[in-house]
């Protein structure tokens, strides 16, 4: 059994939000896939629970009349990989998330559970980077509207504050029009596995020369982190070889890999630059560009 | 802790039970008989507790109870048909992918569940891995369960 002591099963995004107001230890619970599992090992950090399972309206993902892109936050990761909507604008979602644990917990995991867990593993967290998605959160003041740059604080940590309602994830239609996007999860086993290095790129072209380069990593730092000196060093430059290497080159300068129990720093550092080279190259192509 | 109604139905049967909130689905559909979802692990790895919720594989173990009010549950138990094996079942014993048997139930509801997923579509042998790799087994080295699973959907040519 687990050591649940409080449990609200909301009935609308308001009694949630109320519900989070009104206690401060209170946690919300989606598809429960890392909350359970804190449970189960004996947290004391989720013993107030507030269900968020009954808000169908949290599960829609969509295109709204601006052209944005909405993923609900309690969209399961399987809901995500096979939604037209995804597939077609911002695949790079669904392949990222498609790398999550297995079909089961594919099943129940949501992105919003990914993203507020702050796990600096998560594996949607590149592909929201690149795409700069933003997040609509409500709380009992009111809606506001915080962007993935900058949501994660630390190991572990948000932005997000007691009370604090993730409703869907929103990216603008300049953050994926014309984008060519790959994300690579480099780990251990080939399935079931957290990653050692979570890459992603986004790709925007100018002819044959790359206009803007986004490069996205997990478990390079302490929290997933987009690269700036290796996106400067991408403006402008020919689709060859020699720009894949300078890339490589510069992303040392973004990124922070510590020795751990899966990698060493030095490994971790070597995955690190080649996949900046193979995840670049991909996502070029994918925008339609060829390498010489 | 507080109890709350719910209503299910289990391999087509009807039932209103008071589960106390603090359940998982794996330990309630135990109690109710149900003992072919195994408890392995107890966090969501292992597979063994693998059961259909509204056609859908979940994990039992990391399953609150209450998620399943109003829903249809399925498990092994209900697969076999007036004492007739299921596809499935039957493709399991012929192809000899069932040793202890702990993993057996929580298999076969994945690979119920895979198939209906991919009725009429080949599938590749990839395909069968990664549909099955949240199930782990102990004594087969798996070769003799994607055979079974081999045997019951339409395998495209070699990738
Ligand atoms: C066997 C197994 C394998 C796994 N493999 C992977 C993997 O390969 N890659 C990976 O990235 N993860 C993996 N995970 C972790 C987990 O599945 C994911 O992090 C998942 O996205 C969590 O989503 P959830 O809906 O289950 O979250 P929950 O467990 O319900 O919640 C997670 C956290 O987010 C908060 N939260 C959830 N939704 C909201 C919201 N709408 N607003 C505010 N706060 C919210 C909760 O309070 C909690 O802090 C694995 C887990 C298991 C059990
Ligand atoms: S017992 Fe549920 S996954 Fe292992
Ligand atoms: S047959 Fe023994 S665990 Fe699979």
């Amino acid at each position: 059994m687990f050591p649940i002591e409080k449990y609200h099963m909301a009935e609308s995004i308001q009694d949630a939000v109320r519900a989070l107001a009104e206690d401060e230890k209170a946690r919300v619970i989606a598809g429960g896939t890392d909350v359970l599992i804190r449970l189960h090992e004996g947290h004391g950090d989720y013993r107030n629970l507030v269900d968020i399972n009954n808000l169908d309206e949290l599960r829609e993902i969509r295109m709204d009349e601006q052209g944005n892109v909405i993923i609900g936050a309690l969209a399961s990761f399987t809901n995500i990989i096979e939604h037209e909507v995804v597939r077609a604008h911002v695949p790079v979602i669904g392949e990222a998330v498609n790398t999550v644990g297995g079909p089961q917990v594919r099943n129940r995991g949501t992105m919003g559970g990914n993203i507020c867990n702050g796990a600096v593993s998560a594996d949607s967290a590149c592909a929201a980077l690149v795409h700069e998605v933003d997040l609509v959160i409500e709380n009992a003041e009111g809606e506001r509207v915080e962007s993935i740059i900058g949501f994660h604080t630390g190991p572990g940590r948000v932005s997000l504050k007691p009370g604090d309602l993730l409703k869907h994830f929103r990216v603008r239609p300049e953050n994926y029009r014309d984008f060519g996007a790959c994300y690579y999860k480099y780990a251990m086993r080939e399935a079931m596995d957290i990653a050692t290095i979570g890459c992603a790129a986004a790709v925007k072209l100018d002819g044959e020369t790359i206009s803007e380069l986004r490069l996205a990593y997990t478990v390079s730092a302490p929290t997933p982190i987009r690269c700036a000196t290796a996106e400067q060093a991408a403006k402008g430059k020919p689709l060859t070889a020699a720009t894949l290497a300078e890339i490589a080159q510069a992303v040392e300068a973004d990124v922070k890999p510590r020795t751990s129990w899966r990698a060493s720093m030095e490994f971790r550092l070597h995955v690190i630059r080649t996949l900046a080279q193979r995840v670049t190259r991909q996502a070029a192509e994918r925008a339609g560009g060829t390498f010489k | 802790m507080k109890k709350q109604t719910i209503n299910l139905t289990v391999n087509g049967k009807e039932f209103t039970l008071d589960v106390d909130v603090r359940k998982s689905l794996a330990d309630v559909l135990r109690e109710q008989g149900f003992t072919s979802v195994k408890q392995g692990c107890g966090v969501g790895e292992c597979g063994a507790c693998t059961v259909l919720v509204d056609d859908v594989a979940v994990d039992s173990c990391i399953f609150l109870a209450m998620w399943a009010n109003g829903k249809k549950v399925r498990t092994t138990e209900g697969e076999c048909k007036n004492g007739k094996l299921s596809p499935v079942q039957q493709a399991y014993v012929e192809a000899g992918a069932v040793q202890c048997g702990f993993c057996t139930p929580g298999l076969i509801m994945t690979t119920t569940s895979f198939l209906e997923r991919n009725k009429g579509r080949k599938v590749t042998r990839e395909e069968i891995r990664k549909g099955h790799a949240g199930n782990l087994c102990r004594c087969t080295g798996y070769e003799t369960i994607v055979k079974a699973v081999e045997s019951v959907v339409e395998v495209a040519e070699e990738e």
